[in-house]
Formats: C-alpha cells, sequence, structure tokens
C-alpha cells in the first residue's frame, strides 16, 4: 500500500498529535502521523502527568506558559467529548539546600517578569499547603498554584480525536524502517505497510528520536534514558499539589482519581532504550518517599513501570530543520517535559511548515546551537 | 437489570456501556481502552477486568480471545506498603 502525504509526523504521542491537528487546523491537506503502536503508547503515555510553569530558563518558562495556558480550556477549544482532567493543584519545590534556595529565589524573579504567579513560601506556609510533609530539613520552597496534573492519555486523546475531525490519517501500529532521501529533501518513508512518499516529514518520535535521525543521517547529540515510576492504590485526595525535590530526586503528586504517582532519576543509568523495571528503583523511591511524605508509607504500591526521556545536552527542547535537509524537521529531545510543552510544539512546528508568522521565536532552539557551543542550560530537571 | 449498567472494572467504576462505546468507537486493543477508561490501572490490575475486556473485544471484533493482547504484567505482583519496602531497604545499608 503506497501513498503520498503534504506531510507525513513520524510519532503520536503528544508532540505528533498537536503537530498535526495544528496544521490542519492551517489548512494542510494530507498529513499522515506514523506509531510504531498506540496513541500515546511511548514517552507521553509514561510520564508523570504534571505540568508546571516553573521553570529555571527563560525559555521554558514561555514554552510552558503558554502551553498550560492552552491547557486551561483544552477540552473547549479541541471539542473534547471528555474531560482531560486538568487539576491545577500547584507544584510545590522543596529546597534543602542554600543553593537551592539562592536557584529558586532567581526562578522565581525570572517566572514573576514573565506573568508566572509563583512565589517563595516559608516552612510554614509549605505545611499548610501540604500537611502530610516532612519538614525537618526543609529550608523554604517555591510553589505555583497554576502548575498541576493534566492525564496524558485524554489529553492526546484529545488532540487525535480532533485532528482526525480535520481529516488526518493516523496510521498506527506501523513501523519506519528507512527513509529516503535525495540530496537537501527527504522524499520517502518505508514502513512495513508500504512507502509514503512525503513533501515534508517530522520527526517527533520522542524516545526513539535519534533512531530516526540515523535513518537519515544527522548526527545530533541526543540519547534516550529509562525514567522510573510507581502508583499507589488511589484514596481520598489529600495532597493537592506536585511535590518535587531536585536534591533528594523525586516527584510525588495524587492524580485527581486518588492514586499517587511518583518517580525519580538515575545519573548511571545506561544511554540506550530499555524501558523495563527494576528493584533498586522501588527502594530507592520508598525510602525517599517515606522521609519527605511520611504518611504516604501507607499506600500500597500496585504497579512500577519505566519510560524514555529523550536528553539534550542543555535538557531543552530541539525545534526546527535539520541542518543540509529542507524538508525535515525535528521536535525532539524534550529532556522529560515534552508532554507539558505539547500545545507549543504544535504550533511552533506547525507555523515552520506552512511559513507563517512565528508566535514564539524559538531560534535558539535549532540543532545548530550544540556545535556552536549556544547551550542554554535548565537548572529544574527530576 | 438493565446490562450496560453492569460493572466491569470495579477499581475505576467503568460500565459495560462505557466499555461497548468505546469499542463501538475503534478503540480495539485492552491498551487503548485502558488508556482511556483506566480499566487495569487500579489495585486488582487487570485481575478482574482483564477478562471481561478481552471478551468483549473479542465478541466485537470477532477474533479469538487467543489472539488478543492483554497489558503488560508489572511488578509487584501484589499491592506492597511504601513502609514496608523502605524498612526492608534500609536493611540493607
Amino acid at each position: 500500500m503506497n501513498k503520498k502525504a503534504q506531510v507525513v509526523i513520524i510519532g503520536g504521542g503528544i508532540s505528533g498529535c498537536s503537530i498535526a491537528y495544528n496544521l490542519a487546523k492551517k489548512g494542510v491537506k494530507d498529513i499522515v502521523v506514523i506509531d510504531k503502536s498506540y496513541i500515546s503508547s511511548g514517552s507521553t503515555g509514561r510520564c508523570g502527568a504534571g505540568v508546571r510553569m516553573q521553570w529555571g530558563t527563560k525559555m521554558n518558562c514561555k514554552l510552558a506558559k503558554q502551553s498550560i495556558d492552552f491547557y486551561e480550556h483544552a477540552n473547549e477549544i479541541l471539542e473534547y467529548n471528555r474531560d482531560v482532567t486538568f487539576h491545577q493543584g500547584g507544584y510545590l519545590l522543596l529546597a534543602t539546600t542554600e543553593k537551592e534556595m539562592d536557584q529558586f529565589r532567581k526562578n522565581v524573579k525570572l517566572q514573576n517578569s514573565l506573568d508566572i504567579p509563583s512565589k517563595m513560601v516559608s516552612i510554614e506556609e509549605a505545611k499548610e499547603i501540604v500537611p502530610h510533609l516532612n519538614t525537618d530539613q526543609l529550608l523554604g520552597a517555591a510553589f505555583c498554584q497554576k502548575d498541576g496534573f493534566l492525564d496524558p492519555f485524554l489529553t492526546t486523546d484529545a488532540y487525535y480525536q480532533a485532528a482526525k475531525r480535520l481529516g488526518v490519517d493516523f496510521m498506527t501500529y506501523t513501523q519506519v524502517t528507512g527513509i529516503k532521501r535525495e540530496g537537501n529533501k527527504v522524499t520517502e518513508l518505508v514502513t512495513d505497510k508500504g512507502v509514503i512518499s512525503a513533501e515534508s516529514v517530522v520527526n517527533a518520535a520522542g524516545g526513539y528520536s535519534q533512531v530516526i535521525c540515523d535513518m537519515v543521517g544527522i548526527d545530533i547529540p541526543i540519547y534516550s534514558e529509562r525514567h522510573q515510576i510507581l502508583v499507589t492504590e488511589p484514596i481520598e485526595p489529600v495532597q493537592g499539589p506536585m511535590v518535587m525535590s531536585f536534591s533528594k530526586n523525586i516527584y510525588c503528586q495524587q492524580n485527581p482519581k486518588g492514586p499517587f504517582i511518583m518517580g525519580r532519576g538515575d545519573d548511571r543509568e545506561a544511554r540506550d532504550l530499555r524501558i523495563t523495571s527494576s528493584w533498586q528503583f522501588l527502594e530507592e523511591m520508598a525510602k525517599t518517599v517515606t522521609s519527605i511524605l511520611p504518611s504516604v508509607g501507607n499506600l500500597r504500591v500496585i504497579r512500577q513501570w519505566a519510560g524514555l526521556y529523550n536528553m539534550t545536552p542543555d535538557k531543552q527542547p530541539v525545534y526546527g530543520r535539520a541542518e543540509g535537509l529542507d524538508n525535515f524537521y525535528m521536535a525532539v529531545g524534550f529532556s522529560g517535559h515534552g508532554f507539558m510543552f505539547g500545545p507549543l510544539t504544535g504550533i511552533v512546528i506547525s507555523e515552520m511548515i506552512t511559513g507563517s508568522k512565528p508566535t514564539i521565536d524559538v531560534s535558539l532552539l535549532g540543532i545548530d546551537r550544540f556545535a556552536k557551543g549556544n547551550l542554554i542550560l535548565e537548572p529544574s530537571v527530576v | 437489570m438493565n446490562k450496560d449498567h453492569v460493572i466491569v472494572c470495579r477499581c475505576s467504576d467503568v460500565s459495560l456501556k462505557e466499555l461497548r462505546d468505546l469499542i463501538d468507537e475503534g478503540y480495539h486493543t485492552f491498551e487503548e481502552i485502558k488508556r482511556i477508561t483506566r480499566i487495569g490501572m487500579g489495585p486488582c490490575q487487570g485481575k478482574t477486568c482483564g477478562q471481561i475486556v478481552l471478551r468483549e473485544l473479542s465478541k466485537a471484533t470477532g477474533k479469538p480471545i487467543t489472539d488478543l493482547d492483554f497489558q503488560t504484567n508489572r511488578p509487584p505482583i501484589v499491592g506492597v506498603k511504601l513502609n514496608l519496602i523502605a524498612e526492608e531497604a534500609k536493611k540493607d545499608e
């Protein structure tokens, strides 16, 4: 089965679905989204479901704020027949070292200058926001009420449904096995279901983005790294915000439907495509969460899983065309926050492809920044 | 009794009607249905609802149940309190 398309998007996660929706809304016809499994089967569906505006670089703050502004109205804008379950219970970022206090003060100043309503809170205020918080090692915290929880599956489904209504063709359970290139153009995608010739191609392959880059011969300093999560049995709502500590390497939030979700990273993690679960994670997670949120220790773990962070050297995404290729676009390297940037990813990439006036200048996030050494390091990632 | 009101997932309160509507909408694998409804994500981890969902999928798609994929089984096998895991882990330090 061979076909022709204006734009082929590789990856049916939040980025791919958002790009497809935004392109279709701009009137682009013949859009195909390919995913090797089902919609949101990769990093999107494995993520921690948190969205926050509290970032440490201007670019990340802007991308996150505009994305969250969109998510506040996602049900209406995308005319979704279900509910994306956006709960703005806030993010409470714990500072347990002076260095963190300094960083948070700087971050809050930057965030406030960009209309992000974050603030520093005292130990007492933190305890009011999360009554079961152990404040023993706490120096202070940063809080933003607009941050919160958002269901990754339903949000991606909302984009998927809206894009489908606009005529986007979704080819799930279809794997890209090769990409043909002629000079400075990508011409064809070879899949296990046939060949698709394309005017433009978008790499939105999440944890597998470097595999796609390899197929077209792009050298990109991106790798994937396993990050693990666990979830508990559900209980009545007791914790409004996501509680997060960079130095203790933990984030923990209660899903509005009841269960607690918590995750952490591991510096020693191999740079590969594994998404298996480990007992080491379970033990470290249990020790950390019971020290910070002691009463959560009474809950049973019912499941653990893992997903891939697609990492860049400065933990910020790559948006834009690959060097030497006129029609190959990338929305990759989200370093663990692709879900929360989803709305802007769709807007930015669709504007690049259609040559429309950009909503936000993301020229700093081009792939050429690595070769030029223009890294903009994000200090606030778990 | 109206069969549509039968609860197929007791952890996440999903009714037979919701399940059948989703299948009609085109969600044809356990994993896809799980992501919309949270079937299989609760304390039973699909041990109660799994067979019911697969049976409905089999009826709707005509594929035998043995050809349908269930969700990935993930650790732990049964729920374990975080306190117990933390206590045991500290013994190794």
